[in-house]
């Protein structure tokens, strides 16, 4: 599986219906953690198809970033069933990002 | 164990670690590169270096100078394991590298691992990270349109965070200590122009205010003691690094600062052990000094692998 990229128009259908557990990144493509972050989550999304990586642009879609409340990126979110059960900030190597998502 | 054994393994994968990968694959060594993100270090946090070397008029990101970094070392061989380094034996031989992936052997090893940021050390400062108070003024700055916010600092990155802040927010307020700034004089110049950004000279947070998120400050000028609440909607925090050098403490000799004690020839207390880069005790810290120590500890390496 590859990352996937979300915006309002496929947030629900990707994210809040996903039967698989979601990695939820707020990103921007301008932002230094983010990017250091980008490969990590693409080797997570390839090597974990039990889970499923979702990547929200805060530039393209900043009515997400605001409705869940970011204020600073990167932001990460498991969600579960639609909801947000874990959220943390900044960026996490694979062991940890593997036991958040646990 | 023979194919996780390598000549030089070089942890980090900012500019000291990829010049040691590019110098070290070039005179013929099997390189291996540990990094736990994608290259470039520090530097990916600077969304603009006028400073390196060569770059002519072209100002470049970190993230990409650091990405032609590994491509430049991984072009003669180097290669690079994207893990997590959880412990290091420096005395074994050959040396053992524990990581989330496994453990790598190498004969010699360079530790540029580099710097972090400094935390105040407030209560609540971790708590209120990404409600109110960051690190990454380049990151977290555009949430802050329209907003008062304060910079803690005085060197070359506060006040660059400052003027990135000052073209977002209503009102920055740079916090420092003393009453003169450490920053280059380049940077002074562009701060006149900055007609939204005030100083709280000779002050110290010694307070987070906060209401689910960071409201203001306290602050304490340094002399009188006197107090003064600032209220702010952001704080971001540039006092300077720390070194990444907890893996090693009890292996390595290390300042009072806990920087690995190195000279210029980048060889640390440890017989075949190499610090390059901000890892390593010295005067200055910038991207040319960092690549100038990973090419003298690639060198040094060389030389102590030969005479094994």
């Amino acid at each position: 599986m590859s990352v996937i990229h979300a915006n309002k128009d496929n947030f629900e259908n990707e994210v809040l219906k996903s039967e698989r557990p979601v990695l939820l990144d707020f990103y921007a493509t301008w932002c230094g953690p983010c990017r250091i972050l980008a490969p990590i989550l693409d080797e997570l999304a390839s090597e974990h198809p039990e889970y499923k990586v979702v990547k929200v642009d805060v530039d393209a879609a900043p009515e997400l970033a605001e409705a869940y409340g970011v204020m600073s990126i990167p932001t990460l979110y498991v969600i579960r069933d639609g909801k947000a059960v874990k959220k943390s900030m900044g960026a996490l190597p694979k062991a940890q990002l593997l036991a958040f998502m646990e | 164990m023979k194919e996780r054994l390598y000549d030089v393994a070089i942890l980090g994968g900012g500019p000291a670690g990829y010049t040691a990968a590019l110098y070290a694959a070039r005179s013929g060594l099997r390189v291996l590169v540990l990094e736990k993100y994608a290259a470039g270090g520090q530097m990916t946090e600077t969304p603009a270096i006028e400073n390196y070397p060569g770059l002519g008029e072209h100002a470049v990101d970190g993230f990409t100078l650091g990405a032609r970094m590994q491509e430049g070392a991984e072009r003669f061989g180097a290669e690079t394991v994207r893990t997590e380094v959880l412990s290091v034996a420096l005395g074994e031989v050959p040396k053992r590298i524990v990581t989330d992936a496994g453990e790598y052997f190498a004969h010699a090893v360079i530790i540029a691992t580099g710097a972090t940021h400094k935390h105040l050390g407030l209560a609540e400062e971790a708590s209120l990270v990404g409600r109110g108070v960051g690190y990454c003024a380049s990151c977290d700055g555009m949430f802050f349109k329209g907003k008062t916010v304060g910079v803690v600092g005085g060197g070359n990155s506060a006040v660059s965070d400052a003027l990135l802040l000052s073209k977002l927010a209503k009102k920055v307020y740079i916090i420092h200590r003393r009453d003169t700034l450490r920053a280059e004089r380049v940077y002074h110049e562009k701060l006149k122009n900055a007609e939204n950004v005030a100083f709280k000279w000779n002050s110290e947070v010694v307070e987070l205010l906060s209401d689910e998120r960071l409201t203001g400050v306290t602050l304490s000028h340094r002399d009188t003691e006197q107090k003064e609440t600032l209220l702010l909607d952001g704080l971001f925090i540039s006092i300077g690094r720390r070194p990444e050098t907890g893996l090693f403490l009890g292996q390595l000799a290390m300042d009072e600062y806990g920087y690995i004690v190195a000279g210029e020839d980048t060889e640390t207390s440890v017989p075949g052990v190499f610090a390059a880069g901000d890892v390593r005790a010295k005067p200055f810290r910038q991207i040319v000094t960092a690549t100038a120590d990973g090419a003298t500890a690639a060198y040094f390496a060389e030389k102590y692998i030969a005479s094994l």
